[in-house]
């Protein structure tokens, strides 16, 4: 195996590689790195706040996902107990052990079954917070960890996520920033896993029709939070 | 897979054949086509954005080396291993040593043209082990014994009624009388299918759609979730990718995933994008507990210093293959290999050979839409001249085209002969013509007459006319 | 008074010499003194296309020495152009003595509708056409040498003129030089999609700027019975069609 490494990163030097030295190209890559710079980004995103959020709801409702707009936290109770029965399921949810979702009045909804930690299959409805919400796509960025099971994301037919307004942000690259900035007592600011959700799992494996629901959740229902207390996604 | 690209032109006849692969290929691909064309026309920054794609890629091709090393470091630092293979027996080794390792028997995949191109399924299942694909379209050509017919859309060839045939006969616990007529049907059953699988599996392999050196993460994209069920249940993840995968930063991968959908499927984005670093971490709830990054080379690193190392900036969008003519008339499977379309005539021959691939760059009028529409600007078209350059450099041209060229050339140097044969051509041919206007056939012109008619010439060439009307022509 | 000289092309001038008179009286009404500079045979595409550098190199020397010293230099082809204008520049880029020829030679090239449009400022003909006619984008035209608009801005202003466009009027017609031979049932499947865009118009006549695809396509017609007409545009923007039968037909 180290022979192929050598190999491999002995070829591509000696065939990219300057002859007075690399000095240069190492120079090259460790600004890139350390700089981390920003390419253009679509205009359409660069706006203020409220046109931002409504970019936002707009994308994420034209990939198949669900808004609703609620003033606080405390209102999530009401609006899954209600979401689930509209839609006829059963009254269960499986949370995450999230500090957003901790304020939420489940208690208010005795009818609610409400658990917490890693989704089964025996999940059909899951509650997960959000660490962004990105304008320009409509699309939701979860980040894997303690508070947040992935699994969560992907084994219930019903994932509902829990987007506080001020985490609205307008690009890729400004979630990225916000990640880059998250304090992390691990030292390294990278998760294990981020998944940039837009919109609720399709595919177009059959003739090209596009069906939603295909090995993840049919439908992605985002509870968009006026006034959140954001502590668990500035965390 | 065994390449049969040396029988391009049989393959293409036993496809042109075929009403309803033509069904199948019209429809698909024109949706492609005009799903593409909204999303490029609804995002101003789309042509910078492909300028800027193709810068970054190109300035990550020219210190590959540098950035493999750190992406090596990330992610061991994450707790993760990479395992260098300079072609495909290594990686089908490293994979099979990781499996075994782990003890495992059931291998859930997620979609991976890496994972064609080193037929680990093959090798898999000599040694015992069930890979199991998840995503439908592979699922479906795996059941149907077959391999994917393009790089994004793998059942791009099959109709519904064909995937109800070959769940009926794979699920023997299918009631016969369920109806699967519809593409709801068929979804749900696989669903429920590939579920179980996916929890019984014990080791989960991906592609990798990018690689990001700053951070070590991994990058899948997906629209079904199968992906991350794939990477997320097993207790073994194994990431399976090419170098020429790594770009430098999140903020370089922003850009390169902005084009990936749009060009691909005409999403503004796929619905699952997927960034990985290492295992499990200690308070992690779920997630696999290890986690390997297998990396392969396979003739890529050769490219760096051809005429065709453009071709690593590709990021497998398939958009080139959506509006090729000649894959539109043949499809994927004709090409024999793991690549079709333009994207294979250039790479084919690079990764299994001139001698079995050449007529792939040469099945091609240069009409140039692929690179019209490539969102790398990989100038496709000139490597497909330039592995023609290498043909006849290496003598693997027809003796008849080689001897007609050069007849053609000696002429072609000497302008009173040319003319002269072309004002015997042309009333040579008008004389055969007669009256009606075309000659239905000519001796050795089958290849043009077998499905057309030549127009005979007006009789006399211009350069004649041109003569009698006027003298003493001159700047 | 510009000096052009033309350059006819090898199809044009064995099949269609129609087409190289149609642009003579274009290019002189709209004000150039044109010449044919004797010894023009090839401008080397089919060498380049087959990987054949040395004989490509060899056409596009021979060419460069005759045409170079015009002002400019019309090609009715947007494939024979696109080759002079696009890839002698890049054949002859490491020959330090023809590589700046070559680029001068690029820079004065020009298909025949684009020189009029884009280069003399031609905004109108004076031709009459009666009928319904649809255009066919050639593939080196359009996408190498971006022609797309000219040619219908010109048959905008032929009297009697009606276009109807196909779908897809891009889509390549599967000649591609060799091609078409080399892989004659794809070729056909293309031109057949092609003949079948063409007809679904309503069109009486198919027009295109480049010979090769309208002998493959009126070949294709013709094998197909349909009695559609097949012309170069020059021909319908010169006035010079009434003169001559369409491309393959009965005379």
């Amino acid at each position: 195996m180290s022979g192929s490494r050598e190999r491999i990163l002995g070829g591509l030097r000696r065939r990219l590689g300057q002859p007075g030295g690399d000095d240069a190209r190492r120079d090259a890559v460790e600004r890139r790195l350390a700089d981390h710079p920003r390419n253009p980004v679509p205009a359409r995103a660069l706006v203020p706040e409220p046109e931002r959020v409504a970019l936002f709801v707009a994308m994420a409702t034209e990939a198949a996902a669900t808004v609703e707009r609620l003033p606080d936290t405390a209102a999530v109770a009401d609006a899954v107990a209600d979401l689930l029965a509209s839609r006829n399921l059963p009254a269960a949810v499986r949370t995450a052990p999230d500090p957003l979702l901790a304020a939420v009045p489940w208690h208010t909804r005795p009818a609610l079954t409400v658990s917490r930690g890693p989704a089964g299959d025996d999940d059909p409805v899951s509650v997960t917070g959000a660490f962004a919400g990105i304008a320009e796509t409509g699309t939701l960025m979860l980040v894997s960890g303690p508070e947040h099971p992935t699994t969560l994301n992907f084994l219930p037919d019903t994932h509902i996520v829990v987007l506080p307004r001020r985490r609205i942000v307008a690009t890729y690259e400004d979630a990225w920033d916000l990640l880059r900035r998250r304090s992390d007592a691990g030292g390294s600011w990278i998760p294990r896993t981020v998944n940039l959700v837009t919109g609720p799992s399709r595919t177009g494996d059959i003739e090209q029709t596009i069906q939603l629901g295909a090995h993840g959740p049919r439908s992605l229902h985002i509870l968009l939070v006026e006034d959140a207390d954001t502590a668990s996604a500035a965390g | 897979m065994q390449p049969s690209s040396r029988h391009f032109p049989e393959n293409a006849r036993r496809a042109l054949a075929d009403d309803r692969l033509r069904a199948m290929l019209d429809k698909s691909a024109s949706g492609f086509r005009l799903r593409r064309r909204m999303a490029a026309d609804r995002l101003p920054e789309f042509e910078a954005l492909r300028d800027r794609g193709r810068d970054i890629k190109d300035h990550t091709l020219a210190h590959l080396d540098l950035y493999l090393e750190r992406f090596e470091a990330q992610v061991r630092a994450a707790g993760g291993t990479v395992h260098w293979c300079a072609d495909a027996a290594g990686a089908r080794d490293a994979i099979l040593a990781i499996c075994r390792a782990a003890g495992a028997k059931t291998v859930t995949k997620g979609k991976s043209m890496i994972a064609e191109e080193i037929a680990i399924n093959d090798h898999l299942e000599a040694h015992g082990l069930v890979p199991v694909e998840t995503d439908l379209g592979e699922y479906i050509v795996q059941l149907r014994k077959e391999p994917p017919s393009h790089i994004i859309a793998p059942a791009f060839h099959v109709s519904k009624e064909q995937v109800a045939e070959s769940f009926r006969a794979a699920h023997t616990a299918l009631d016969p009388a369920r109806p699967l007529d519809e593409p709801s049907a068929l979804l749900a059953e696989a669903r429920a299918m590939l579920r179980r699988r996916f929890h019984e599996a014990d080791v989960g392999i991906t592609g990798a759609n990018l690689l990001i050196a700053e951070t070590g993460q991994t990058v899948i994209v997906t629209n079904e979730g199968n992906g991350d069920l794939t990477q997320t249940l097993p207790p073994v993840h194994i990431v399976l990718a090419s170098i020429e995968k790594v770009v430098p930063t999140p903020e370089d991968a922003a850009t390169v995933l902005r084009l990936l959908a749009r060009s691909a499927t005409g999403q503004e984005f796929s619905a699952y994008t997927t960034f990985s670093a290492g295992p499990r971490r200690a308070a992690d709830p779920d997630g696999p507990r290890a986690f390997h990054v297998v990396l392969l080379d396979n003739g890529r690193s050769a490219l760096m210093d051809t005429e065709f190392r453009e071709v690593l900036r590709c990021i497998r969008c398939g958009a080139c293959m959506n509006h090729c003519p000649v894959y539109g008339a043949v499809g994927g499977h004709a090409y024999g290999w793991v690549y079709p379309g333009p994207l294979g005539a250039v790479l084919d021959p690079a990764l299994i050979g001139l001698a079995e691939a050449k007529h792939l760059p040469n099945a091609s009028t240069f009409c140039g839409r692929c690179e019209e529409v490539c969102p790398m600007r990989i100038p496709l078209p000139a490597m497909m001249r330039h592995w023609r350059r290498r043909e006849a450099e290496q003598g693997l041209q027809p003796a008849v085209t080689r001897r007609g060229l050069a007849l053609w050339a000696w002429f072609a140097r000497r302008p009173a002969l040319y003319h002269a044969a072309a004002r015997l051509a042309a009333r040579l041919l008008r004389r055969l013509a007669r009256r009606s206007g075309t000659l239905a056939m000519l001796p050795g012109a089958g290849g043009w007459t077998r499905h057309r008619d030549l127009p005979a010439p007006e009789g006399r060439t211009f350069r004649e006319l041109w003569a009698e009307r006027r003298t003493g022509d001159g700047p | 008074m510009p000096a052009v000289g033309l350059f006819v092309t090898c199809l044009v001038d064995l099949f269609r010499p129609t087409v190289g008179f149609a642009a003579v009286r274009l290019l002189e009404d709209a004000g150039c003194t044109v010449a044919v500079p004797d010894g023009q045979t090839c401008c080397g595409q089919p060498a380049h296309n087959a990987g054949e550098r040395g004989t490509a190199r060899d056409l596009a020397r021979r060419t460069i020495a005759l045409f170079e010293g015009f002002d400019a230099v019309v090609v009715p082809s947007g494939s024979c152009a696109g080759m002079i204008r696009v890839h002698y520049p890049e054949l002859l880029a490491d020959d330090p003595e023809w590589a700046p020829r070559a680029r001068r030679l690029a820079a004065r090239t020009h298909e025949l509708v684009s020189y009029l449009t884009d280069v003399l400022g031609v905004a109108a003909v004076t031709a009459r056409h009666d009928g319904a006619v649809t255009y066919h984008d050639s593939c080196s035209g359009l996408r190498e040498l971006g022609i797309r608009e000219q040619p219908r801005r010109l048959l905008a202003s032929v009297a009697g003129l009606e276009l109807r466009e196909m779908a897809d009027t891009g889509a390549c017609c599967g000649f591609g030089g060799t091609f078409c031979v080399k892989y004659p049932d794809i070729s056909d499947r293309m031109v057949a999609d092609k003949a079948a865009a063409i007809a679904a118009t309503g069109a009486d006549t198919v027009l295109a700027g480049d010979l090769g695809c309208l002998l493959n396509i009126a070949g294709k017609l013709s094998r197909d019975g349909s009695p559609i007409a097949v012309r170069h545009v020059a021909e319908v923007l010169s006035g010079l069609a009434g003169g001559t039968p369409p491309i393959g037909a009965r005379t």
